[in-house]
């Protein structure tokens, strides 16, 4: 397969507005904004719904169902009630995003030993203490996992922006299939995965940073538990 | 003082884990709650805290119903260690130690400072503050428990089977170092467990209980031994308890025998300090199999009279020079005494209970 | 609602035909990852260089968004970026990715105690594998298969953009008649029905393949 469009330097100017660097912004653009806008809604529920154990079946049944949405058709949906445009992608990318966070912030919460809890109310802490200072912090690589899950989704998923007339990488797909132009499908697919990965390795580094190391591992020097990559419990679109 | 007074817990489904029990905790002693798996023990616990609210009746520490004050305050100002310790998994072993005293307003560095002494006190080297839980054993994160239920210097300590999750022998450790502890802190303890045998041990005073939380007895670890209330004391007590009970009682007044008495044909051999070496006999030298000193109880004195081939126990002073001999004549005459003495006592108590209350 | 009734008469055949392509291309590389997941996944659970290597590969296969896989394997393959080949390998390469860590994760979930009683009773190891180990990782192991089903069967739809069929097309149908509503939700929800049905059965055949799992227990 011929790599000459991805290695072509005038498709990397950093002033051209269909170059890499500006296509790789806005692909970054749509993502982060669904990200936070589906991180903003999904946390506080899924942290609600883990600490008092309340519409624990609405998590579930969420994630479940999210799963099964095909995010074209949701797209397609949004499209035709909305119009064309920024919001229904980002609607569509939200409701793609959702699931994954809500359900992994749910399952880390209740991940956490109930006798780490009671001993955490029996020292007197209030329940908002219990929840930020303890849970949050031991289900942290879970919550983190999930935003990883969610965030290859988007990645993946952001390409139809482009599909909706907007730009990101999408653009070289579409374009190139449009005109027959297969350097150009190749070169965005190999961005687009790269990209994929990079983001995917800044979170997991993110992840080390954040998590305490006693809680994944690299504090024991025996314990061969709980440090893994994140669980795939969901698929890329 | 904690006082239950009355108290009930009724679960919405019917069960009833707790039925109106009336009792009280002395302050500066250790109060075992103890019984068999389902009887309410843990549940009457955690009223005390708060960690389960009472369907009726009222709880006091001191006075001061326990729903008075905002249970976070409440919670705060009671030491609370639970089986496996329950630390936190995510902080070090300091911050653990530390929790409470920040959750008061303490400063970080001068909560970490603290519990870095506390550490010590449980027995731990400080340098294992850096670390986090699950670097340590089962006995040391028991330990970390421990203190962090010490850490604010609550009156009150509350623990729920503390030591269960360890093996024996760590077990019987963290028992020792906690009399040790109890000796130079005198709180009000009050301790859950299924193990008579560590309830006989720690306690100051024992509640056995029976399903529902009924309270079958309430009595000295010595008393529950001799004068079990009733056939479910007893069974739980289980066998041995006429031998178990020796253990509270005083070996000060059996009569004693000289060092050169001769025993069944056997005189105890000495060494040029006046320390024992065996029992010499036609056969040669046999073991001594042991000494006791001062303030040993009856139940040591008599396990080494079994065991010795004499059948006399040798005392030595805190030099280790044998200073006397008991005979199994004398122990025997002391063990008759023994028991109709606790009864008298007993009795006197009642008397005087009655005329209290 | 009329609408989509009409949709339906006048494409009734097309729709038809998109919904069994759908069905074809979500679930034959679930069934081929299935069983090639049992032998790998029994390798990861018992070598660690393994477990590492394909664990790691499986994660970056994950990461690699599926459209630009779709649209790389032609150039890889030499097949025609209208192949289908390309969605089945691709999905497979998901779902194996998914189900051989599952498959592992079910085999370390089985009581070593109980494979240690196996022995000791005198079952051989292939024998012990197939009658004790397997049976006891299957819970684990369907749950798997239920998420990498569902995934694959929403996943599909993605096709549609470079042309493949299945229910996408009627998400670029919809498309390409200006956003008209009826293909796209026929499509929507035959695509969630289809998910859904696919899930029921798995479970049905768990509980039926599974009777311990339910008698109290866990």
């Amino acid at each position: 397969m011929s790599l000459d469009y991805l290695l072509d330097a005038a498709n990397w100017s950093l002033t051209s507005p269909d170059g890499f660097p500006q296509r790789i912004l806005e692909h970054l653009g749509y993502t982060a904004l669904a990200l936070a806008i589906a991180a903003l809604v999904a946390f506080p529920i899924g942290l609600l719904i883990g600490h008092t154990g309340r519409g624990a079946l609405i998590a579930i049944n969420l994630g479940n169902a999210g799963r099964a949405l095909p995010t074209l058709g949701v797209l397609m949906l949004m499209l035709a009630l909305v119009g064309i445009g920024l919001v229904p992608v980002t609607i569509a990318l939200v409701v793609l995003a959702i699931p994954p966070i809500l359900a992994t912030t749910y399952a880390g919460i209740r991940s956490v030993p109930d006798e780490t809890v009671d001993a955490a109310r029996g020292v007197g802490m209030t329940e908002s203490q219990i929840a930020w200072r303890v849970e949050v912090p031991i289900a942290l690589p879970i919550i983190i996992g999930g935003l990883r899950n969610a965030s290859l989704q988007v990645v993946s998923t952001a390409t139809i922006a482009a599909y909706a007339g907007l730009g990101g990488l999408g653009r070289y797909l579409f374009d190139g299939l449009a005109t027959l132009q297969y350097d150009q499908v190749v070169a965005g697919a190999v961005v687009l995965a790269v990209l994929a990965v990079v983001i995917d390795l800044v979170l997991a580094g993110a992840q080390r940073l954040l998590v305490s190391p006693g809680v994944d591992g690299r504090g024991a020097d025996n314990s061969p538990t709980t440090n893994r990559p994140a669980e795939p419990i969901s698929s890329t679109a | 003082m904690i006082e239950f007074e009355g108290v009930t817990k009724r679960y919405p489904d019917g069960t009833v884990a707790v039925e109106d029990l009336s009792l009280k905790v002395e302050t500066g002693r250790i109060t075992v709650f103890v019984g068999p798996s389902g009887c309410g023990k843990t549940t009457a616990l955690r009223m005390i805290n708060r960690m389960i609210q009472p369907t009726s009746g009222r709880i006091l520490i001191d006075g001061d119903d326990v729903t008075s004050r905002p249970d976070a305050d409440l919670r705060r100002g009671i030491g609370y260690v639970i089986q496996g310790a329950g630390l936190f998994p995510h902080r070090t072993v300091l911050d653990n130690v530390a929790t409470v005293p920040v959750l008061q307003g303490v400063s970080r560095r001068e909560a970490r400072a603290s519990a870095r002494e506390l550490l010590e006190r449980v027995g731990l080297s400080a340098n294992l503050g850096d670390r986090y839980p699950s670097q340590l054993s089962g006995g040391q994160q028991q330990r970390v428990g421990v203190a962090r239920a010490l850490a604010a210097d609550p009156p009150v300590l509350l623990m729920d089977e503390p030591f269960s999750a360890v093996d024996p022998v760590v077990r019987d450790d963290l028992q020792q170092e906690l009399l040790r502890l109890q000796g130079d802190l005198g709180k009000t303890i009050v301790l859950v467990t299924h193990d008579i045998d560590e309830a006989i041990r720690l306690g100051d005073k024992v509640a056995v209980f029976a399903q529902g939380a009924r309270l079958a007895q309430y009595a000295a670890p010595a008393d529950l031994l001799a004068v079990p209330a009733d056939d479910f004391v007893s069974s739980l007590v289980g066998r041995d308890r006429g031998f178990r009970g020796l253990g509270f009682a005083d070996g000060a007044e059996i009569a004693l025998k000289p060092v050169g008495h001769t025993v069944d044909g056997l005189t105890l051999e000495l060494d040029a300090d006046g320390r024992p070496v065996g029992w010499r006999g036609p056969d040669g030298l046999l073991p001594t199999e042991g000494t006791f000193s001062d303030g040993a109880n009856l139940r040591t004195i008599t396990d080494l009279v079994i065991l010795s081939p004499a059948g006399a126990a040798v005392r030595v002073d805190e030099h280790g020079r044998a200073d006397g001999l008991v005979l199994v004549e004398d122990l025997a005459g002391r063990v008759r005494t023994q028991q109709r003495e606790r009864l008298a006592a007993l009795t006197q108590d009642q008397v005087e209970e009655a005329e209290a209350g | 609602m009329s609408e989509i009734w009409n949709y339906l008469e006048t494409n009734g055949s097309s729709v038809l035909t998109a919904l069994v392509q759908h069905i074809w291309l979500a679930l034959l590389p679930v069934a081929i990852a299935f069983v090639l997941a049992l032998p790998l996944g029994a390798l990861v659970h018992r070598y660690l260089p393994v477990r590492h290597v394909a664990l790691t590969t499986g994660s970056v296969v994950y990461t690699v968004p599926s459209l630009a896989l779709l649209l790389l394997l032609p150039g890889v393959l030499g097949t025609s970026v209208l192949d289908p080949t390309n969605v089945v390998i691709a999905l497979t390469l998901y779902s194996l990715a998914l189900l051989v860590r599952t498959t592992a994760d079910g085999l370390d979930a089985v009581d070593t105690t109980v494979l240690q009683a196996a022995t000791a009773m005198g079952y051989r190891p292939l024998r012990r594998w197939f009658t004790v180990q397997l049976p006891l990782a299957m819970p684990v192991v369907l749950t798997g298969l239920r998420v990498a089903t569902v995934a694959n069967v929403s996943m599909v739809s993605v096709a549609a953009l470079i042309g493949i069929g299945g229910l996408g097309q009627l998400f670029t149908r919809g498309f390409q008649l200006g956003f008209y509503l009826p293909p796209i939700v026929i499509g929507l929800v035959l695509s969630v029905a289809l998910a859904v049905v696919a899930d029921v059965l798995i479970v049905a055949v768990q509980r039926g393949i599974t009777p311990w799992a339910r008698a109290g227990g866990r």
